[in-house]
């Protein structure tokens, strides 16, 4: 046990699953000799071999098909793209082939493969690097898509993913890959898929959140904590498809809930999750439901991110707004 | 003046040529070119190919009848299509596009099943373990890049297979296409990709895809070898694909190959009307190049050919698509709990509930 940044935890992940399957392989734009742009797969081309962990051309959509091949040739693929903004140019490997192989050939073939893709703001990127763009993939029946928010959890759900016979989307939130470490066991062990965690046990009012956001709800949580606001926060770990057992057990429980998401309003899953407490929590609910996202713009010019971005201060107001509804 | 001479670089780019070893008559205009098949392989590959025309007579009439849904019309596609194949290995693997489900057919997929895929049922796309394929393809391009992690996969598997795959003039200008063939190349991986060059992409003349005037060339920019072949002659499409097998099965990498063929059907029989872009004089040029015609000339003067051996090509064929229609016909419904199951391997509560769902109201409708 030692304390890890989750880039480190995200780094043995995959190291362990290399050494514990032969199948694995990881590949992308600068994964290999160069350890990846931001060090996640430092070490391991030259721990494993070029024939585990290799660069490909500079081409997203040829990664996808790489994978799918590979993957229906016996192997495990963990590709990267390099940053999620980049997502367009695969969207049809994705969405298009790989999220429907498995139903497209009547449950003969599966795709176990887990992308990895950094994304997520407050680090100054240049355009499209930032974007929160899950909710387009979100929509996809069959692929899951996971967001960590802690160093635990990332090595966790990361070994979870790869073993999955599932695709997988995993989206790493780059402000965390460094901001804080935290005790990460050394041996190898599972978080659990489709289960989001409670990360703060509260009563009057529930906060549902993932990603960078969880840490901005946990601090907003203390600060309500001061003026006796019990705040409750999920963390959905995986957010499609969505744990809305958890949700709900903790709406009845407050019976207020707020909505958090780093991505625009009209984008993330919010919008999924209001319609799910709609359809099947509406009664446990003492105000309306409230919903912190940041603007309907484009992701904003570096400059302008602390101005854009959601923060702990909106969530506060958020949850006093509906704490205060009678 | 310019001190590059541009049109000449362009020159050099264009030197491409077509290769052939049966002229129309079915006479044999290149002999080096001359693939080495036994009389029983030669009659099989016509029987093959007898057999394709005649699915796509009838697979036409199904259609028009109801009986079939979604279908590509084939015929003039038969050398490219058969010969192609027919150089391949039973365990070599093949990515189809949608119009390519006679390969399909002779690599493995029963015929029940592809009238299924046809009509849109799940049970045509279920591939047993052994059948080295995957269903045809309908987003253009997308068995490209698929296709190169195949023949990656099965290069660090070292199974001796080739990954090979289909695509037609159209698809060439599809960023997948060439990210495909450049993966490929970049890994050296064994893979031999086909562009059945129809002269059409639905109403859009292959002249309005590039103007590099043969696709073929489009190779050079992967760095692999590029060859372009009369699609409709079925012995120089199997030489060059045979030689592109063993060129690609010994590690060198991958081959483009660009077939000059022609659909005399439709596009798709989803509405499509060839009369709005396709003169008569067009289809007719083309029906004097017919590839069964050639190979029947060919192997009527070497006595391995004769109208009664077609006839009963034809008549097993018939009698085959009668019983795969009530095959699929006997298929049962499908069910949409079915489709929730094969959604994922380990289902998320949201498709649990489904399933529960969906399994009562079925349960409710049979009852």
């Amino acid at each position: 046990m030692a304390k890890k940044t989750m880039i480190k935890a995200i780094t043995d992940a995959l190291d362990q699953e290399l050494a514990n399957d032969d199948k694995m392989l990881i590949f992308g734009e600068d994964v290999g000799k160069n350890g990846g742009v931001f060090r996640a797969t430092d070490g391991l081309q030259a721990k494993y071999g070029e024939d585990r962990v290799f660069d490909t051309p500079l081409a997203e959509s040829g990664i996808g098909g790489l994978s799918i091949g590979l993957a229906l040739q016996g192997w495990r693929p963990v590709p990267e793209i390099q940053f999620f903004g980049f997502v367009f140019e695969v969207m049809d490997s994705i969405g298009g082939q790989m999220s429907r192989t498995r139903y497209r050939m009547d449950g003969s073939r599966n795709l176990p493969i887990t992308i990895r893709a950094p994304f997520g703001g407050g680090v100054h990127t240049p355009e499209l690097h930032s974007d929160s763009l899950e909710g387009l993939v979100a929509q996809f029946p069959g692929i899951r898509v996971v967001v960590p928010s802690n160093p635990y959890d990332a090595k966790g759900l990361l070994i979870s993913a790869i073993r999955s016979n599932d695709p997988v989307l995993y989206l790493e939130h780059m402000k965390l890959y460094r901001s804080f470490r935290e005790e990460v066991p050394d041996e190898s062990y599972t978080v659990p898929l489709d289960q989001a965690a409670v990360a703060r046990e509260g009563n009057d009012v529930t906060i549902v959140t993932y990603g960078a956001m969880v840490r901005e709800s946990l601090t907003a949580a203390d600060a309500l904590a001061k003026d006796n606001i019990s705040a409750e926060v999920i963390d959905l770990r995986t957010i499609a498809p969505l744990d809305t057992k958890t949700i709900l057990a903790s709406l009845k429980k407050t019976g207020r809930v707020v909505l958090v998401q780093e991505a625009q309003k009209q984008a993330g899953v919010g919008g999924q999750i209001a319609a799910e407490i709609a359809e099947n929590g509406i009664l446990y609910l003492k105000a309306p439901i409230a919903r912190v996202a940041a603007p309907d713009t484009p992701y904003p010019f570096g400059e302008a991110e602390q101005d854009w971005l959601p923060n702990s201060d909106d969530i506060v107001a958020a949850v006093k707004q509906v704490s205060e509804f009678n | 003046m310019s001190q590059i001479d541009f049109e000449a670089i362009l020159a050099a780019e264009n030197s491409f040529s077509e290769l052939q070893v049966l002229d129309e008559n079915g006479q044999v205009v290149n002999k080096d070119l001359l693939p080495d098949l036994s009389d029983d392989q030669l009659t099989e590959l016509m029987s093959q190919m007898v057999w394709s025309r005649t699915l796509d007579t009838q697979a036409t009439k199904l259609n028009r009848q109801g009986r079939l849904g979604f279908y590509a019309p084939t015929a003039g596609e038969e050398a490219s299509q058969l010969a192609s194949n027919y150089a391949m290995k039973a365990d070599d693997f093949l990515l189809p596009g949608y119009r390519d489900v006679p390969q399909l057919l002779r690599h493995g997929l029963t015929l029940t099943q592809s009238f299924l895929w046809s009509r849109g049922h799940a049970a045509g796309n279920h591939y047993p373990a052994e059948l080295q394929a995957l269903p045809p393809q309908i987003i253009i391009g997308a068995q490209y890049v698929q296709a190169a992690g195949i023949a990656l996969g099965i290069k660090k598997n070292k199974s001796g297979q080739v990954a090979y795959v289909y695509t037609g003039d159209g698809g060439t200008s599809q960023g997948d296409f060439y990210e495909g063939v450049n993966f490929a190349g970049a890994f050296k991986a064994p893979a031999i990709f086909v562009v059945q060059n129809n002269g059409f992409a639905i109403s859009v003349p292959r002249k309005k895809q590039t103007a590099a005037p043969t696709l073929a060339q489009k190779a050079a920019a992967a760095g692999i070898p590029g060859v372009q072949v009369d699609g409709m002659d079925a012995l120089a499409v199997y030489s060059v694909m045979k030689a592109a097998r063993e060129y690609t099965a010994a590690g060198n990498g991958p081959v483009l190959i660009e077939t000059l063929t022609y659909r005399y059907g439709p596009h798709t029989l989803s509405g499509d009307d060839p009369k709005r872009y396709r003169t008569k004089e067009l289809d007719d040029l083309w029906k004097k190049r017919d590839p069964l015609t050639r190979m029947r000339a060919y192997l009527t003067a070497k006595d391995l050919w004769s109208e009664d051996k077609e006839n009963a090509v034809v008549e097993q064929a018939k009698e085959e698509i009668k019983q795969a229609i009530a095959e699929a016909d006997a298929t049962p419904k499908q069910k949409v709990s079915s489709f929730l199951e094969n959604t994922f391997e380990v289902q998320p509560q949201n498709i649990q509930q489904q399933v529960a769902d969906f399994k009562t109201k079925e349960a409710a409708n049979n009852g």
